[in-house]
């Protein structure tokens, strides 16, 4: 979230999309709620079926699985068309007046610069034209015909009404409807937030459909103001602290990066990520990455890590690709992994094709399963009769389940999807042999240590160099955790202006990232959550709501990051003189010496506004990307592709071109390729969701939950359970190319068929929470029918959109 | 609910001497804003923890409610309706059905056990379980068809309003529980000016027939809903438009008492013979046993 729960109710209109925040996200709703009763807020509900939350809203309007990006380009395109955009924020606050390199093309659904061979594309053409100085050029009249805006908008004329409706399925008059409401929230006055989840991220378009949204909300100023932003509801309680801790394949904590394969030098990995401003004045606060990297490696390796080794440069592992969970589980059938560690993760049940993800795990050698359930994953080689269908005897596999413990048996800290770091406590002890994750972990690695130690091994420096320095060995205390994420000084850290005044004292906890230093002398292990347990004591256990704005800030309850700031670019909540847009949203602002406010501002404190420097201080340009020059792999704006399993044959932006059907730029393995079913095969749209009723695979072993939503089923309209004389309560049958699924058939008047270019789609609702472990009713993972592509850019698998067939059993 | 409570009572079932009422409470309602209701079943679970009491795990039979239906181990359901309007919009209704807890309530009216029903001074209206005969009458008292008998000893149960926890001065589980202030909990006073607001806004969001669900055909209700169509409260999922005591419940004070408590003496007599000569009712073997899958 770049805002935070608690902000929603200060939103005037709520757009729901991409996700479906009364079914997933129950408790969060409250704010929608509020927002409602207190603000006169309008809930907008888009999505392919009349969730809970549509129920809620004020209007609601249909949409085909997939097809996001034609909806939110078509807003794009009425906005930019009709005017009704926040003209001086559009202008001062993004990168609509740079003028883009001469050589950018866009013709025939693709962007300049792809290779059909290697299905890729070289981003060179996509950059800014650069003046002598090296500073991008600018035009703020924004009439240069290559400066952004005027791309953007010959980029999104063609996304007529007719267009999205013909693509999306969606009535034009609802359409418009949306587009008028959307829109009232380009006065200064009037704010949008925007909800979603994985109804945006599981797509192979996905994180372009999240920026498509996103441009939306920079043309309206909706993004750094109070009731505004781009809010991913993030799926589990601690799914945010995931990602910020870097527990992704290519990624460091903080969101630092590892090296690719073709980084051996240590200067060229850390110069590619120092970004110098491409605009006079600004902060380009990634100039600071040599002060986060290194103090990460010297939190990881202590003495280990010198100036002249490069801070250990040579012990991080340089990628030849991303070993994400798709890479990983397509090289364990192909025999290259015969290990794996599974730590709080059911890829049987949450991995796509249910078939391919069993097939590799018995390939393995061993498979380590660290969860306090018995999941579907733990017992892949038994046979649950048509459930999971395998023979024990053909599957060498040697599974180990190591039972740990749940979030209410330890305490710890949860980063919620605002970005709060709240501290727990325990609430009872264990069961049984259940230990803590830190333990569990801490155990296997302090034995493969003394192994490395005692007999040596291939590269031993980085296991038997890492800093371990807890109090006991095999059991880290996450207090212990958390003091070295925050980080500390190594030596006194004096005052670059005045040498005699010490900063920090050697020892002491780091009050922040601001004072991290590049020359060995902090330690910090995630420079983002620097701040949280300072010398202070621990800012994650604080409670106290006190509220002296008025606008749910709260800024002494629990810590947020960064620099416990709750809505980041918040200075773009001031026009360029400093003085707040909507003075009933006085969120922070000059007050003639500082910024001030409710919130921590994001900006330096003593930045006059005479000196220009733009709210988004994290990019080179201090700005926001309209247009994206680097950093996507599939295209600087967002394109509509068809999902790789869609219901229409073709792609309607451009029909005659075959090869942009579906998007250009995702990677996809051949087995997999072949895997994809045709339309005439399985003609109707599927998509997989969650239920209020539970909690993804987890809460099928609870009575309570079981009882609530005990059985396996699927949803589909009137129109097709007529067209296939299936009734309320029938067993049907599903199949997609990869699998068949039997469940109970819901009937509703809550999907409907839609008119998709001259075609009627109808839409398939399979809900993802049973299995054949817990008290719930047995049942099909619903992954068993799900296509093994992801987002070009995440690979999050593509669990939205794809096609089967329905039959009655 | 046992009848060891701090709370006043203002009338029992069958009892004619006067029930203590030395203390004064305020009358108390629990309101339901359906249009703020997700349907997430967090006040069923709620009712069921704090209760103590769950239904088996059921079976889907083509709809989101589950259970699917009230039963003596499941005091309150939502119930799904899917309603288009005249002018094809649609809407999912989502209603918490349990006891209303009437003013003046059916089922104590017809309930012949003494003290089996009573109602508090604040306006609850509690079965007291261990008085309770298991006649059934509640049932035909009941316009709203809430009370069911369990199988397992054969009395009555239904919601309590959790007296146990107002008796205490809290609110009830699924007041506590409820993640969107869909239900809140107050003196009826209290809850009707709360209604009224959320009218308004309603009427202002173009529902202008939003309302107050009281139905005063029952003396008024001590849980009240607030519909978007208060003129058709029959859309949600059968609420009555005009609840009413049945006349059959007035007959049976008044002339057919005599022939009834005979009737029922028989019946009695016949199950204890049923029970001698046959023996006490098994439970039906799991009729899920086809879906135990084949052992490896």
């Amino acid at each position: 979230m770049t805002n935070h729960w608690v902000d929603i109710k200060n939103a005037d209109i709520v757009l729901i999309m991409g996700g479906n925040a009364a079914e997933a996200h129950p408790c969060g709703f409250k704010w929608v709620t509020e927002a409602k009763a207190h603000n006169k807020a309008r809930l907008i509900v888009v999505d392919p079926r009349f969730t809970r939350s549509a129920a809620m809203a004020d209007y609601y309007a249909p949409i085909r699985v997939g097809t996001d990006i034609a909806f939110l380009g078509g807003v794009i395109n009425y906005l930019l068309s009709s005017d009704k955009i926040q003209k001086e924020y559009v202008k001062s606050y993004t990168n609509a007046s740079f003028v883009l390199n001469k050589k950018y093309r866009f013709s025939d659904g693709l962007f300049s610069g792809y290779s059909d061979a290697k299905r890729s594309y070289d981003p060179a053409t996509w950059g800014y034209d650069k003046d002598k100085a090296g500073y991008a050029v600018v035009d703020e009249t924004l009439q240069h015909p290559r400066c952004v805006f005027q791309v953007m908008k010959a980029h999104y004329s063609r996304y007529t009404p007719e267009m999205v409706s013909n693509i999306c399925g969606t009535p034009k008059d609802a359409f418009l409807k949306i587009c008028e409401m959307i829109g009232s929230t380009a006065a200064p006055d009037r704010a949008m937030t925007i909800l979603y989840a994985l109804g945006w991220t599981q797509h192979s378009t996905g994180s372009q459909m999240i920026r498509t949204a996103a441009m939306m909300q920079l043309l309206l100023g909706n993004i750094g103001i109070s009731g505004g932003g781009m809010n991913a509801l993030r799926g589990h309680s601690n799914i945010q602290g995931l990602t910020d801790l870097g527990l992704l394949s290519n990624a460091l904590p903080g969101y630092l990066t590892l090296p690719r394969q073709e980084e051996q030098s240590f200067e060229g990995f850390v110069k590619a990520r120092t970004l110098k401003p491409l605009r006079p004045n600004q902060m380009s606060y990634w100039q600071n990455f040599p002060k986060f990297h290194v103090s990460l490696m010297k939190a990881w390796y202590g003495n280990a890590a010198t100036r002249d080794n490069n801070w250990a440069f040579e012990y991080l592992p340089k990628l030849d690709k991303d070993y994400d969970i798709l890479q990983a589980f397509e090289l364990m059938g192909q025999g290259k992994i015969n290990g794996y560690i599974c730590q709080g993760f059911n890829p049987v049940g949450s991995a796509p094709n249910k078939a391919k993800i069993v097939g590799a795990l018995s390939k393995l050698k061993f498979l380590v399963i660290i969860d306090p359930l018995a999941t579907e994953t733990s017992e892949f080689w038994k046979n649950y009769g048509p459930y999971n269908d395998v023979d024990p005897a053909k599957i060498p596999t040697e599974v180990f389940r190591l039972p740990s413990t749940c979030f209410a048996e330890e305490e710890g800290s949860l980063t919620n999807s605002g970005r709060w770091l709240q501290w727990h406590w325990k609430g009872a002890d264990p069961p049984g042999e259940a230990r803590g994750d830190p333990e569990i972990i801490a155990g296997l690695f302090t034995r493969i240590r003394a192994m490395y130690a005692k007999d040596g091994g291939a590269f031993a420096d980085p296991i038997v160099n890492l800093t371990w320095a807890y109090k006991i060995p095999a059991v880290p205390a996450p207090e212990e955790i958390v003091l070295e994420y925050n980080g500390k000084a190594l030596a006194d850290l004096t005052d670059p202006k005045d040498a005699t005044k010490v900063l920090v004292k050697a020892g002491d906890q780091m009050p922040g990232f601001a004072f991290l230093r590049d020359d060995g002398t902090t330690s910090c292990g995630c420079w983002i959550y620097s701040g949280a347990w300072t010398q202070a004591g621990n800012q994650m256990a604080r409670r106290d709501n006190s509220d002296p704005y008025g606008m749910g800030q709260t800024l002494n309850w629990a810590w947020a990051w960064p620099v416990n700031r709750r809505i980041l670019y918040n200075r773009a909540s001031s026009d360029p003189s400093g003085k707040p847009w909507d003075p009933k949203r006085k969120l922070v602002f000059w007050n003639g010496k500082a910024w001030d406010g409710a919130d921590t501002p994001d900006m330096r404190p003593d930045a006059a506004p005479e000196e220009n420097v733009g709210p988004f201080i994290m990019t080179a340009e201090g700005v926001a990307k309209l247009f994206v020059p680097a950093g996507l792999v599939d295209g600087p704006l967002p394109e509509h592709y068809e999902p790789f399993e869609s219901p229409i044959p073709v792609n309607p932006m451009h029909p005659r071109n075959p090869n942009v059907r579906a998007n250009p730029a995702a990677r996809v393995f051949k087995d997999d390729l072949e895997a994809f079913g045709t339309p005439k095969e399985f003609p109707h749209a599927a998509t997989t969701y969650r239920l209020t009723e539970h909690f993804h695979y987890w809460t099928k072993h609870v009575e309570s939950n079981a009882i609530t939503q005990p059985q396996q089923f699927v949803e589909i309209g009137e129109d097709l359970a007529k067209e296939k004389s299936i009734k309320d309560g029938d067993k049907v049958k599903v199949r997609s190319n990869r699998g068949q699924i039997e469940a109970v058939a819901v009937v509703t008047k809550r999907i409907k068929a839609l008119e998709c270019n001259g075609q009627k789609v109808h839409t398939v609702g399979i809900p993802n929470h049973w299995g054949f472990k817990g008290v719930a009713k047995m049942g099909y993972l619903a992954n068993t029918l799900t296509p093994f592509v992801g987002d070009a850019n995440t690979q999050t698998p593509e669990f939205k959109a794809f096609i089967v067939t329905i039959d009655k059993a | 609910m046992s009848s060891l409570q701090s709370l006043d009572l203002k009338q029992r079932s069958a009892t004619t001497t006067p029930s203590p009422s030395v203390r004064s409470t305020v009358e108390v309602a629990k309101l339901i804003d359906i249009s703020k209701c997700i349907g997430c079943k967090a006040c069923q679970v709620a009712c069921g923890e704090w209760n103590d009491v769950r239904d088996a795990v059921g079976r889907n039979v083509g709809v989101y409610d589950n259970p699917a239906d009230l039963s003596a181990d499941t005091w309150t359901v939502m119930r799904f309706t899917e309603y288009e309007e005249e002018n094809g919009r649609l809407e999912w209704l989502i209603r918490k059905d349990g006891c209303m807890h009437c003013a003046d309530p059916g089922c104590l009216k017809a309930c012949p056990a003494p003290g089996a029903i009573v109602q508090y001074s604040n306006g609850i209206v509690d079965f007291i379980e261990e008085h309770c005969i298991g006649c059934g009458s509640c049932v035909t008292g009941c316009p709203f068809n809430i009370p069911r008998i369990s199988k397992q000893d054969n009395k009555a149960y239904k919601c309590t309003l959790c007296s146990d926890r107002v008796g205490v001065g809290l609110e009830p589980a699924c007041v506590k529980t409820c993640p969107t202030g869909a239900i809140t909990f107050g003196s009826k006073e209290d809850m009707i000016e709360q209604a009224g607001e959320r009218i308004v806004d309603l009427k202002e969001r173009g529902y202008q027939n939003a309302g107050l669900y009281d139905p005063q055909g029952v003396g008024g209700t001590h849980v009240m809903y607030v519909l978007k169509h208060a003129d058709k409260p029959q859309i949600y999922h059968g609420l009555p438009a005009d609840p009413h005591i049945s006349p059959m419940v007035g007959l049976w004070k008044g002339a057919l008492k005599p022939l009834a408590l005979l009737v029922m003496g028989v019946t009695a007599l016949a199950g204890f013979f049923h029970y001698v000569k046959v023996g006490p009712n098994d439970a039906d073997a799991d009729d899920d046993s086809a879906e135990t899958p084949a052992k490896p």
